[in-house]
């Protein structure tokens, strides 16, 4: 058996379900978009004032639409994710602006260069299925910055994407990119690279930009990600089963505009929820209490059968050090064992204020001991160990055998150095090299093994255009983070 | 011997194939190929990539355990044919290893015999339990030029130092090497019973045993064993 862990036994979730559906009717929801509010009131929901009261078989007919499972495919045509049932994958992190400087130790803003690195470290790694457009180029104007970082990950990485527009001309530039990546609109929607987040603000209000990315996105069939994030005891309520209820009420209405928009186009059931620090004011990211509440979301979305995402393996601290490593271990763990499909947030200290490079290896490793975790303890031989006593007798000698050799591959992960397991021997005067020290070491040795994404003359052609396009109209000289741009671009 | 012959020696130790290990073995022996060579340029530099790829982590304990048979398949055929011939292949250095007495725990000794083996070291391994005396004795019969004594336990460990005891008492002590390992030893236990040296891991022990043997051969022809 794999474990599983679940949060919610059926009677709370069926009233959180319940309360949910109520809340769809009564306050209702807001919806910014004109387009999204004429779907909504066409489908028979009731549409005042820029809220929309959405009875609940309306929205139980959005969730019936939407597809069970889908895949993101990476750069040769692969499946390489799996949006369904309890498969369980990672990506960095998104949308961070500032990144650790593992000299000075101290963050600044992120550049070109500093995503890029990122990439190559990300691409690296298999621990994470996915990139993410981690951060925020402060070099690139901000106007174009979420298309910037996708265009930076599309032309180094091979990897399926985790990412979102920050407004709707940029978003439909992303989509640009996207169908000039996959050769065209069609093969982009038979082979999906890329899933977006879309974001409603809590409390229940899919605003102008929210609604229109919705839309937009069901109908260019590019995956959307919805991400609900509920402050519990600020912007929702201060119980966690109350935030679930609002969670699950924001999540089945964009749902609703998404289906209505375009029946069947793949869609997540994603989520940031966060209880709010009493004392701080802040969203912790690494407190048990905000895992719970990923776990519960995700839980409803499991209910329903659909896709689903979580934002866990963050952490509060500023630096990467020992509270860093446990609230990042353990909400890996425990997202692995909800069977959450994809799982945000590797890399990101200082309540997703900022990444760290050497924070993205060591989470690589708690992420490999959690998918470990979550495969389970399984029979792999006829008897359990009679066989392989029969064998050795009391000897003992159990290296030797056959059984060994063929199985301890599958039964024991083998972390990299940076996990330390060497005994100390007899240097005890020796100074060791800390965690931090190994981290540093590894992002260097997985830079300098990363090999760049093999992207056609064609691909490279068409993103080059578009990027120039994109990068024109905001007055940007060159193509930061890009090499041989001008041969290729024939200036 | 055909290179694709000596390919597939290499390519049996790699894959910890004792079966085809001492076929390649016995072909060489009935089509009266080189067995030097096929040592030599066959068999040895297969277990040197698995020694490279262990360090490496690519290769762990049980594959290096599964080479460490097929070599010694191979070995079986080979070296009883060889010394017929009177060809026996060029020796590093003769060592004596074993683990102390009351200790039954062999696996890091053995591992340090295949490389030792392996890297052209005449080794004569007296397995678990061996009582001082035996160490002193093997040492003196054989010509040994380095002694090692493995211990898994605080408890035998201790039994190292007897051992040292025994080669003195025997008269071997410095033409004989004392190299410990274990476990539980450290360079600070090593110096204090007076041993010349100590490998934390198999691949350290038979970088020292070779820094030894070159040290060794600088001593004066009087003060070595042959």
């Amino acid at each position: 058996m794999k474990p599983k862990l679940e949060l919610l036994d059926r009677a709370l979730l069926d009233r959180i379900l319940r309360e949910a559906f109520t809340l769809l009717m009564e306050p209702g929801v807001k919806v910014g978009d004109p387009e999204a509010a004429r779907l909504l009131l066409r489908a028979g929901a009731r549409v005042e004032d820029g809220v929309a009261h959405i009875p609940e078989l309306l929205a139980r007919r959005a969730l019936e639409s939407a597809p069970r499972e889908f895949f993101l495919y990476d750069r040769a045509g692969h499946k390489a994710v799996h949006y369904g049932g309890d498969d369980v994958h990672f990506d960095p992190g998104s949308s961070c602006l500032k990144i650790l400087d593992a000299d000075t130790l101290r963050p600044r803003l992120a550049q070109t260069a500093d995503l890029v690195a990122l990439i190559q470290v990300t691409e690296m790694l298999p621990q994470y299925a996915a990139q993410s457009t981690a951060l925020v180029c402060s070099d690139v104007p901000s106007e174009i910055g979420d298309f910037y970082r996708l265009f930076l990950v599309l032309w180094h990485s091979s990897k399926p994407i985790v990412t979102g527009a920050f407004s709707g001309p940029t978003l439909q530039a992303m989509i640009d990119l996207l169908i000039a990546d996959s050769g065209s609109s069609a093969a982009l929607k038979e082979k999906p690279r890329a899933v977006f987040d879309v974001c409603p603000s809590p409390p229940l209000n899919w605003t102008d930009f929210a609604a229109y990315n919705l839309v937009t996105l069901a109908r260019a069939g590019v995956p959307a990600e919805l991400i609900s994030m509920p402050l519990a005891g600020a912007t929702g309520p201060v119980t966690l089963a109350g935030s679930v209820v609002q969670h699950a009420a924001e999540s089945i209405s964009g749902l609703t505009i998404h289906q209505l928009a375009e029946p069947g186009a793949p869609i997540v059931w994603g989520g940031a929820p966060a209880i709010f620090d009493m004392s701080s004011g802040g969203a912790p990211m690494g407190a048990i209490e905000t895992a719970m509440l990923d776990l519960a979301c995700a839980q409803v979305g499991k209910y329903f059968g659909l896709p689903t995402h979580a934002y866990l393996v963050a952490s509060d601290s500023k630096l990467v050090d020992p509270q860093a490593a446990m609230e990042s271990s353990m909400s890996a763990v425990l997202g692995a064992l909800a069977g959450i499909n994809m799982i945000s947030g590797a890399g990101m200290l200082d309540s997703l204020a900022c990444h760290s490079l050497e924070k993205l290896v060591i989470d690589a490793e708690a992420i490999a001991s959690a998918q470990r975790l979550a495969r389970g303890i399984e029979a792999r031989t006829e008897t359990l160990a009679l066989g392989m006593f029969s064998q050795t007798g009391l000897h003992g000698d159990f290296l030797k055998l056959k059984e060994t050799r063929a199985l301890f591959r599958c039964e024991q992960h083998f972390p990299s150095t940076i996990i330390d397991r060497i005994s100390r021997g007899e240097n005890d005067d020796e100074a060791l090299h800390d965690t931090f020290s190994r981290a540093r070491q590894r992002v260097r040795e997985l830079r300098s093994s990363y090999s760049p994404a093999v992207l056609s003359a064609e691909t490279r052609t068409r993103l080059l255009g578009i990027a120039a396009r994109e990068t024109s109209l905001v007055g940007l000289a060159g193509l930061p983070g890009i090499e041989q741009t001008a041969p290729l671009l024939g200036i | 011997m055909p290179e694709s012959i000596l390919e597939a020696m290499r390519q049996s130790i790699i894959d910890g194939a004792p079966e085809s290990a001492l076929a390649l073995a016995q072909t060489a022996l009935t089509n009266s190929l080189d067995l030097l060579d096929a040592i030599n340029h066959g068999f040895v530099p297969g277990m040197h990539q698995v020694g490279e790829q262990f360090a490496q982590h690519t290769m762990f304990l049980p594959d290096m355990m599964a080479s460490a048979e097929a070599m010694r398949a191979a070995m079986q055929v080979l070296e009883p044919e060889l010394k017929k011939q009177g060809a026996e292949r060029a020796v590093a250095g003769t060592v004596v290893l074993g683990t102390t007495q009351g200790d039954i725990h062999e696996i890091g000794k053995t591992l340090v015999g295949t490389l030792l083996t392996a890297h052209g070291f005449k080794v004569y391994d007296l397995g678990v339990d061996v009582p001082s005396d035996k160490f002193a004795t093997t040492a003196l019969e054989v010509g040994a030029d380095i002694v090692g004594v493995s211990a898994l336990l605080t408890t035998t460990m201790r039994g190292q130092r007897n051992v040292i005891a025994a080669l003195e008492r025997q008269g071997l002590r410095p033409r004989v090497k004392i190299v410990v390992g274990g476990a539980p030893v450290t360079r600070r236990w090593a110096e204090e019973i007076g041993a010349d040296g100590y490998g934390k891991d198999a691949a350290a022990a038979v970088t020292l045993m070779k820094s030894l043997m070159r040290t060794r051969e600088l001593l004066p022809a009087d003060a070595r064993a042959d």
